[in-house]
């Protein structure tokens, strides 16, 4: 996976992380109940950096080297490590943020297509 | 990661699961009013054991795996002209506790909101993205 997409810049990896966080996180408000389950969740920052910098590998392994487990702030008697109003926060945060590089994307797209269509 | 399970999976899975446990509350309350004229054939309420299912580290949704009966004991009351009771007299109520199954069938209610949410806000995104050159 080309790092640095001349068009796209860092936006098209960005998408494919946020995508794959919001299934981690989606994961995590399943299993709110299911004794022992413990929550992941993505390093995005970290995940980011390793899928831009890395020469070779997939945005997949940059992604599966930078999961891990969430510490509740209050551990439970059953070791579910889910705490909703956390993952339900990250969950909005999250989809915000890849609403924001949606529109990021939307912009060079409008820009080719501008410069495609010429001066009108 | 290949093949991820979709949010749609998760989130849909998800709620499937909180659908029966929704009917277990269901029969146990129905059934908390009822007597047995023995204590083993008393109800008893009840459970869903539910199971993580996972195909890829850290995306997982979940299943019920079995529905288990509880260890809510059936209390022993003297009811001598009840039909049912035995020959001393007895009639066992049901074992179920009304006022945790009516806390479990509140979480449960929660739960499943918190999956439509999740499936609602997945499905906008998606159709945001499909969306993005026009």
């Amino acid at each position: 996976m080309g790092s640095d997409d001349a068009l796209f810049g860092i936006h098209g990896t960005a998408l494919q992380i946020r995508s794959q966080r919001m299934s981690m996180l989606a994961s995590n408000i399943a299993n709110a109940a299911t004794p022992g389950f413990k929550a992941r969740d993505i390093d995005f920052n970290k995940a980011l950096d390793a899928a831009t910098s890395q020469q070779a590998g997939s945005v997949d392994d940059a992604v599966e080297s930078n999961v891990g487990y969430r510490v509740p702030v209050e551990s439970s008697l059953n070791g579910n490590t889910v705490e909703l109003p956390v993952e339900q926060t990250q969950f909005a945060e999250n989809a915000v943020q890849y609403k924001t590089t949606l529109q990021f994307l939307q912009g060079r797209v409008d820009t080719v297509m501008q410069a495609l269509k010429g001066d009108q | 990661m290949s093949t991820p399970m979709s949010v749609f999976d998760i989130a849909g899975r998800a709620m499937s699961a909180q659908i029966v446990r929704l009917n277990t509350v269901a029969s146990n309350m129905a059934n908390a009013g009822t007597v047995s004229g023995s204590e083993a054939t008393a109800y008893r309420a009840l459970k869903p054991v539910f199971q993580q299912v996972s195909d890829a580290p850290g995306v997982s949704t979940v299943k019920v795996t079995q529905v288990v009966q509880s260890n809510t004991q059936p209390t022993k009351r003297h009811d001598p002209d009840n039909p049912l009771a035995d020959k001393d007299g007895n009639v066992w109520d049901a074992g179920v506790d009304s006022a945790a199954e009516l806390v479990d069938m509140i979480e449960t209610q929660r739960q499943y909101q918190n999956n439509v949410q999740v499936m609602q806000t997945a499905k906008q995104l998606t159709l945001d993205t499909l969306r993005i050159e026009k």
